[in-house]
């Protein structure tokens, strides 16, 4: 179908937004595998020197690098378990009729449009602090000790503020996935006398597969940049416990200012990130193709 | 109709907005949202009477943030603020490198002598001020009044440690929510670590030995990091490892710490009635000591005004900075908010104000507390720093953050001292190392 | 029988509905009520749900202290700006993908979405130090742009999966009606992509108007959107609760209220190719 004159047009429509995301990436990532390869500390200009990969070996040896790694997956992994399970659970509850089924699906999408510094806060202080929290009076209310959530489980309160913020949108695509599911199958299989929960497993699951696919693709881009609720709620601690690798990098370039160090550790979490990105890649490509 | 309407207000707007550019210098001040800072914000429109060709844009973040921005800004000069309100950490570092402009002639009424020596000698560098201090604190010790006669104990002149720990005991009572001791628990060198350092020097410890190795391995560390850990475990509020200097305020405010050791400047907010539950029952000491020991360990902290070296406005910067750490300024405050909220520590004169003295019972404590804190020799060991609560080379602020957080993990339990130690001592060797020290 | 069943379950479902959707909207009706207490009464240790003296004084401390349109008009024009000239960008991309698909279109998509992986902190400084010298630190220009890019990938791909659904016949049949390329985009495709677009710019208003990392590390004054504004909040001295509350109320109120009336355009075109 298409011409050799469509074809031409598509490319001369494609590359705009191919050249200018090349730049946007090979440009930075250019200057970033440049300044890994400098001793380079903003505090102290003038002493910029080529040291080869002293940045790097640094940067592995660093006794943070290992827990960071391992809360970085534990904290993607945690917030998609929580959200796709919680938004395939939701999306099939506000599928059945109910009254007020509008202003339901409202409350429920709302913390997707909450900034997460504001819902940091809002959770860090009002709800989860343990002396003037909500929570905290809640609990004296029922006669139990208060839980300091950041000194106690930080990286398990930061996944469930994280989880919150993300479950309206894994609802939201779920939900609409939904509205697709082929009706006339599923009363047929009532008909033929198959309950609930076989019908969930063998008709709507397999429906809502892609969708899911599609929230933990989307999701994961977003979760590896985590980084405005860490550094509300916990700053990375107690000791290295909430420390991502996002986190990691922001702590060496921007708080003791190595940029050498500090790019480093951006070109690791660059390639780790597509390490991912391919591994997700062939099973959204999969998915998506079939 | 809508169109042309839209079209002639913004045309207005446009020749507004450039008929203002060429008629007045907007300049653009940093500041950290402090009490004190907020209020200068507030008092904007007294500038702009005197000074109507200068608009002020206000930039006011948390400490931490503000501090990471405006380094970035300043190091790899963007140019982003005409006036950055910085550390006297910061100020003899940068002033090195020529980030900042040397403050001279601020003008006649200005009365720089009157500047207290103590806080003026940390903003001069080569034998001129390169920052102009907007509020100065020590450290010292706050206490409930009430609570520490129920407890039966009489606060004595010089407090040691051994003191604090009996009084928090016995202030104690958790079922009422009333917690003996608060104090810093937050990891970063200018949270816990800033208490750590003095508590450590007062316990005739050090940061590094002349040779620049650490001392975490020593016995005064040791003493420091168990003493802080059981006070803070047995008698402390909980989640108190992300208590910073606001929430440990906000706590005592609401009357849930019998005592509190941190900054002087924290006195006017909990002595104030219209903010603190607690205002009529708070008594001032100075900062423990150890047992027989005389080093308070009490720091001195200051908040400064600074131009960029950078900064194409540097006559309506100049102008601005003067106004706000002038007597006049002080003046003003006191006239609009009240005497007790002027910004301390700044000013010998303020001292001599019998007006002030008369509303600020902390007043003579926090003067006492400024002027005996030692920057030059913080430790009673030989030392190879200046500093107090920090230790004056650019690194500290990354390796009193990461020492802050080993701290901070002993205190939420998932670390012990000893460990938090070990990690100490490791991290500070590594980053010491890594920076070239000792330098020759 | 069956009648009276259903309507026993639907009310079970309600109630339970109800119950979730209160749970998970609890901490912004919080926020929104605590923002009408004073300070003592926001951290009252027996907390008040409404029984309690609303006062406005928060928000004329908050306004006292920032300007608070300015802000927002910065977070409109930084967040449609950037999503309009990111759909300018893409709409053409995303239609030759679609309709004139390649070998390696599909790469092409994939190495465009992994370009949203380059964490942040990692180029701060090389964005920092490029947008110095191109003088678009602290401009709106200069975060459009930036934001243009960050969500560009995202918005090709709605796009993209959003194109593919529909009928390529349609548009063989205006092109044997002799119709050119613009005109078969602007009046064939875009008619029938618009609950797309829509949806797309939704989300990527929302997006760009939540992103808080270069909205805060590339502005200081002039440029700065409400994400800057609530950073000023965040742990002042003292008692700051109520306050703090009624400054992310203003922040997410305008957001909020947009993704609620137009949710089921949101909902209508966020697909992502996901249903068939």
């Amino acid at each position: 179908m298409a011409t050799q004159a469509s074809r031409i047009a598509g490319r001369l429509m494609l590359s705009p937004a191919v050249v200018l995301l090349f730049l946007w990436m090979i440009v930075p990532l250019g200057m970033t595998i440049y300044f890994s390869f400098l001793r380079f500390n903003l505090l102290m200009p003038g002493t910029e020197e080529f040291t080869g990969f002293e940045n790097y070996s640094y940067f592995f040896t660093d006794p943070a690098f290992w827990p960071a790694l391992v809360n970085t997956l534990t904290l993607v992994l945690g917030v998609l378990v929580i959200t796709v399970v919680g938004g395939v659970a939701l999306a099939v509850l506000l599928d059945q009729p109910m009254w007020g089924q509008g202003i339901v699906r409202i409350l429920v999408i709302a913390p997707f449009f909450v900034m997460p510094s504001v819902s940091a806060l809002v959770w860090k202080n009002m709800l989860m602090n343990p002396v003037n929290g909500l929570f905290a009076a809640l609990a004296r209310a029922l006669g139990l000790q208060p839980i300091d959530f950041f000194a106690s489980a930080p990286l398990a309160s930061i996944t469930a503020i994280v989880a919150w913020q993300w479950l309206p949108f894994a609802t939201l695509i779920l939900f609409t996935a939904m509205q697709s599911l082929d009706r006339e199958q599923m009363e047929a299989a009532e008909m033929d006398g198959a309950g609930p929960i076989w019908r969930f497993v063998h008709l709507t699951l397999p429906h809502l597969m892609r969708a899911m696919t599609v929230v933990v693709l989307i999701q994961t881009i977003f979760l590896l940049s985590v980084f405005a609720e860490i550094l509300v709620t916990t700053n990375g601690g107690p000791g290295t416990a909430s420390t991502t690798l996002t986190f990691l990098v922001y702590m060496q370039s921007m708080l003791q200012f190595d940029v050498g160090l500090g790019s480093a550790g951006g070109i690791v979490a660059v390639i780790l990130a597509n390490i991912v990105a391919i591994f997700l890649m062939r099973m959204i490509g999969k998915n998506l193709e079939a | 109709m809508t169109v042309t309407f839209r079209t002639l207000a913004g045309a207005s707007l446009l020749v507004a907005l450039m008929g203002s550019a060429s008629a007045q210098t907007t300049i653009t001040v940093a500041t950290v949202n402090n009490g004190d800072m907020i209020r200068m914000q507030r008092l904007t429109p007294a500038f702009n009477a005197l000074h109507p060709d200068i608009k002020v844009n206000w930039v006011t973040l948390e400490e931490n943030v503000l501090r990471q921005r405006v380094t970035t800004d300043i190091a790899s000069k963007g140019g982003q603020y005409d006036v950055l309100t910085i550390g006297n950490y910061e100020v003899p570092i940068w002033a090195k490198q020529g980030w900042l402009m040397p403050l001279e002639n601020l003008g006649a009424d200005y009365d720089q002598a009157d500047l207290l020596p103590q806080v003026a000698q940390g903003l001069t560098v080569d034998g001129k001020l390169h920052a102009v201090p907007f509020y100065a604190e020590s450290s010292m010790l706050m206490y409930r009044t009430d609570l520490l006669a129920k407890a039966g104990l009489k606060m004595p002149e010089n407090p040691d440690w051994d003191f604090i720990a009996d009084a928090a005991a016995k202030m104690t009572d958790k079922s009422a929510g009333i917690y003996g001791i608060c104090l810093r628990g937050k990891a970063g060198w200018g949270e816990n670590m800033a208490f750590l350092t003095s508590m450590n020097n007062s316990m005739g410890g050090a940061w590094f030995n002349m040779e620049w190795k650490p001392e975490f391995n020593g016995a005064e560390w040791k003493k420091t990091l168990d003493t802080y850990l059981k006070l803070m475990k047995e008698y402390g509020p909980p989640g108190s490892s992300s208590n910073g200097f606001n929430e440990n305020l906000a706590l005592f405010q609401t009357g849930k710490c019998g005592m509190w050791i941190d900054a002087t400047v924290a006195a006017s907010f909990i002595s104030d009635p219209k903010e603190s539950q607690v205002a009529d029952k708070v008594g001032f000491a100075p900062s423990p000591v150890r047992k027989g020991g005389s080093n308070h360990g009490n720091w001195l902290w200051s908040w400064n005004l600074a131009i960029p070296a950078t900064t194409s406005k540097a006559e309506a910067a100049k102008t601005f900075v003067a106004w706000a750490t002038s007597p006049a300024y002080t003046k003003l405050v006191a006239e609009k908010e009240g005497i007790a909220n002027v910004p301390p520590g700044t000013r010998t004169s303020l001292y001599k104000n019998p007006d002030y003295l008369k509303v600020a019972p902390f007043a003579e404590m926090t003067l006492k507390e400024i002027e005996s804190a030692n920057t030059q020799k913080p430790s009673d060991q030989p030392v190879p720093y200046t500093g107090g609560q920090f230790v004056a080379i650019p690194e500290f602020q990354a390796i009193g953050t990461a020492v802050g957080q080993q701290f901070s993990a002993a205190l939420a339990g998932t670390s012990t001292a000893d460990q938090a130690l070990a990690a100490a001592q490791a991290l500070t060797t590594r980053e010491m190392t890594r920076a070239g020290y000792p330098k020759k | 029988m069956a009648r009276e069943a259903s309507k026993g379950h639907k009310a079970a479902v309600t109630v339970l509905a109800w119950g979730v959707a209160l749970l998970i909207f609890f901490p912004i009706l919080w926020t929104f009520l605590t923002s009408f207490k004073t300070e003592g009464e926001a951290i009252n240790s027996h907390p008040s749900f409404l029984f309690f003296d609303w006062t406005l004084e928060n928000y004329e401390t908050v306004n006292q202290r920032s300007d608070y349109l300015a802000h927002f008009w910065n977070s409109v024009v930084i967040s449609v700006g950037s999503t309009v000239l990111g759909l300018i960008i893409a709409v053409p991309a995303a239609w030759s993908m679609a309709f004139v698909p390649g070998k390696r279109t599909k790469d092409i998509l994939m190495w465009m979405l992994s370009t949203k992986m380059l964490p942040a902190v990692g180029v701060l400084v090389p964005i920092y130090l490029l947008a110095r010298d191109a003088g678009l630190l602290d401009t709106k220009t200069g975060l459009v742009i930036v934001l243009t890019m960050v969500n560009l990938p995202i918005i090709v791909w709605m796009l993209y999966t959003y194109f593919k659904e529909i009928p390529g016949e349609i548009l063989e049949a205006a092109r044997m009606d002799g119709a050119t390329l613009s005109s078969e985009i602007l009046y064939v495709l875009t008619p029938m992509a618009v609950p797309g677009i829509a949806s797309t710019l939704l989300l990527n208003v929302i997006l760009a108007w939540n992103e808080s990392f270069w909205t805060l590390n590339l502005t200081a004054a002039s440029a700065a959107p409400l994400t800057a504004f609530i950073a000023s909040y965040s742990s002042p001295e003292g008692l700051f609760y109520a306050k703090l509350s009624a400054a992310s109320t203003m922040a997410i109120a305008p957001i909020m209220i947009l993704g609620w009336f137009s949710q089921k355009q949101l909902v209508r075109g966020l697909t992502f190719g996901a249903v068939k």
